[in-house]
């Protein structure tokens, strides 16, 4: 469990990132944090793995607080994937790339080769594994970012801006990892822009807007509330918007998914016929 | 093909993209779609190296025959990660920087800066340093740079990745009006379709460094191929796909919301 308590946080330059946030995030929840570009998402999520400590307030990851241990002992519980797979990539090869943590971490070569070669099948980058992560596409690389942190295992896994740079198959994939990491008991959180992918897997919503939580729910009830949206500087998904501009012949207007779209379409259809 | 590689990046690729279009460029990752914007200025081959076979013309020169340096005059390139874009201590002088090379007046370096950071929508961050910007204020800055040397053509490689919806939005607007009221001919790169789509008309889809499908927006989104490949049609149109299966004809396809909610109009009354 992951809990925020009061936390401020201002930057060394003066920037008040975070103003008396509080937040819990339960083990096995998925949560995405949506909202403005400088709203302080990032700044919130290096808090979860101690890469930032509160100015203010605390943070406690399974009862620890972060300001008592090291980032490298959160970090064999909490992953953290950058949104920029540049910052964290850095080896010769994808294969090197992937074992790294795990060497560091101390685990047996036999395990490592085993971790590496299950996280790499399972981003598709089996293909890749002699390549260099620089040779390889801004996506790819993401997936490489993505693998490493897998690998390890951790109880909490991270995820900055995941679905940038991916197409809409290896968005569909990662949904499908994240369901069977929840499916595991692990906690996901994503920061993410991507209104389309987060209609597609409904997780917790958590709205941030300069320093500060605006609002939290489940998907659908955030990403359908015209106020909300605007507040937290993103768009409806384009399902809504289409029901929005509906709204007159009565149907509803809380809908963010293609199948309960058509449902509800097909419905109207029946009744005025 | 890439130094050291062993597959060809691009293979047979043939397109023509008409003055003052805006197109937009899409695919799988790793399908070729940021190796084909790099030739558009030169970057392939001059700086990257490797091997490239057929000829790419732009505003009637040769890529391989001249240096990315004149190339840059009529091709303005804005790149994936902005960081590799960026160097300089002021985002004033980073938006300058092409300008000065170019040799531009001092008095309408000024002016175009001043349009170029207004039309980003970043003139407060004129004396920040943008090593020091978010993702999303680093992209503007990149945008705004480009912007300001008002090229012939705008390639861009997906441009509003780390922006947040409401600020993707209002770049693509930027650039829609660019397109329209400077006639800058706009390359996208991009994968969120559901944004780009309405100010766009040409659809390229690349898969395995050739070019799968050309034409135009709505053809090219209700192809099945596009579906095959993993195409992230916009809503509006797969929501049309759906109710078609579904025994429901919409008449027109839809490529946008509005076009979506009044063609659903159009179907549910005359129920």
């Amino acid at each position: 469990m992951i809990e925020v308590k009061n936390v401020s946080f201002t930057y060394p330059n003066g920037v008040e990132a975070l103003q008396r946030v509080s937040l819990t995030i339960r083990n096995g929840e998925f949560v995405a944090i949506m909202g403005q570009n400088g709203a302080g998402k990032t700044t919130l999520i290096k808090h979860f793995n101690g890469l930032l400590k509160p100015t203010s307030g605390e943070v406690l990851v399974d009862g620890v607080n972060t300001r008592k241990v090291s980032v490298a002992t959160l970090a064999r519980n909490v992953g953290f994937v950058f949104q920029n797979p540049d910052h964290q990539l850095f080896c010769e090869t994808v294969e090197d790339e992937v074992a790294f943590a795990l060497r560091n971490f101390g685990f047996k070569e036999r395990t490592i080769k085993k971790r590496v070669a299950w996280a790499i099948n399972l981003l598709d980058l089996t293909e890749y594994r002699k390549t260099s992560p620089f040779m390889l596409s801004g996506g790819e690389r993401k997936r490489v970012a993505l693998a490493s942190v897998l690998a390890w295992n951790p109880k909490v896994v991270i995820l900055d801006e995941p679905t940038i740079g991916q197409d809409h198959k290896q968005k569909e994939r990662l949904r499908q990892f994240i369901v069977q990491l929840i499916a595991q008991r692990k906690t996901v959180i994503i920061v993410t822009h991507d209104v389309e992918f987060v209609a597609e897997c409904n997780p917790h919503v958590v709205l941030m807007a300069q320093g500060n939580i605006v609002a939290e729910g489940d998907a659908k009830q955030m990403l359908t509330n015209p106020d909300l949206v605007t507040q937290a500087s993103i768009v409806s998904p384009q399902i809504t918007q289409i029901f929005l501009g509906l709204a007159n012949l009565g149907l509803p207007t809380d809908l963010i998914d293609i199948h309960e779209a058509r449902e509800a379409l097909l419905n109207f259809l029946e009744v005025t016929s | 093909m890439y130094p050291g590689g062993t597959k060809r990046a691009l293979e047979d690729v043939s397109i023509t993209i008409e003055k003052g279009e805006f197109v937009v460029l899409t695919g799988p990752s790793g399908c070729g779609k940021t190796t084909l914007c790099r030739c558009f200025n030169g970057l392939v081959p001059h700086f990257y190296g490797g091997k490239l076979e057929g000829n790419v013309l732009v505003t009637d020169l040769t890529v391989s025959e001249h240096p990315v340096q004149e190339l840059a005059r009529h091709v303005g390139l804005v790149f994936q990660n902005p960081e590799n874009q960026l160097f300089a201590l002021f985002v004033e002088k980073d938006v300058a920087f092409g300008l000065e090379n170019l040799g531009v007046s001092r008095d309408e370096i000024r002016k175009r800066v001043d349009w170029a950071l207004k039309m980003t929508g970043i003139e407060d961050l004129r004396e920040r340093t943008p090593h020091e910007l978010s993702g999303g204020q680093q992209q503007r800055v990149a945008i705004a740079c480009v912007l300001a040397m008002q090229p012939d053509v705008m390639v861009l490689d997906e441009p509003t990745s780390f922006l947040d919806p409401l600020g993707a939005q209002k770049i693509f607007e930027v650039i829609g009006e660019l397109n329209k009221k400077l006639g800058i001919t706009v390359l996208l790169i991009e994968h969120r379709l559901d944004l780009a789509s309405r100010y766009c008309n040409h659809v390229v889809v690349m898969d395995e460094g050739r070019v799968v499908l050309d034409g135009e927006p709505r053809e090219v989104f209700n192809s099945e191929k596009a579906h095959l490949i993993g195409v992230g049609i916009p809503k509006a149109t797969r929501l049309s796909q759906v109710l078609e299966k579904s025994g429901v004809h919409l008449g027109r396809i839809p490529v946008t919301s509005e076009e979506a909610s009044h063609v659903l109009k159009e179907v549910l009354r005359r129920d």
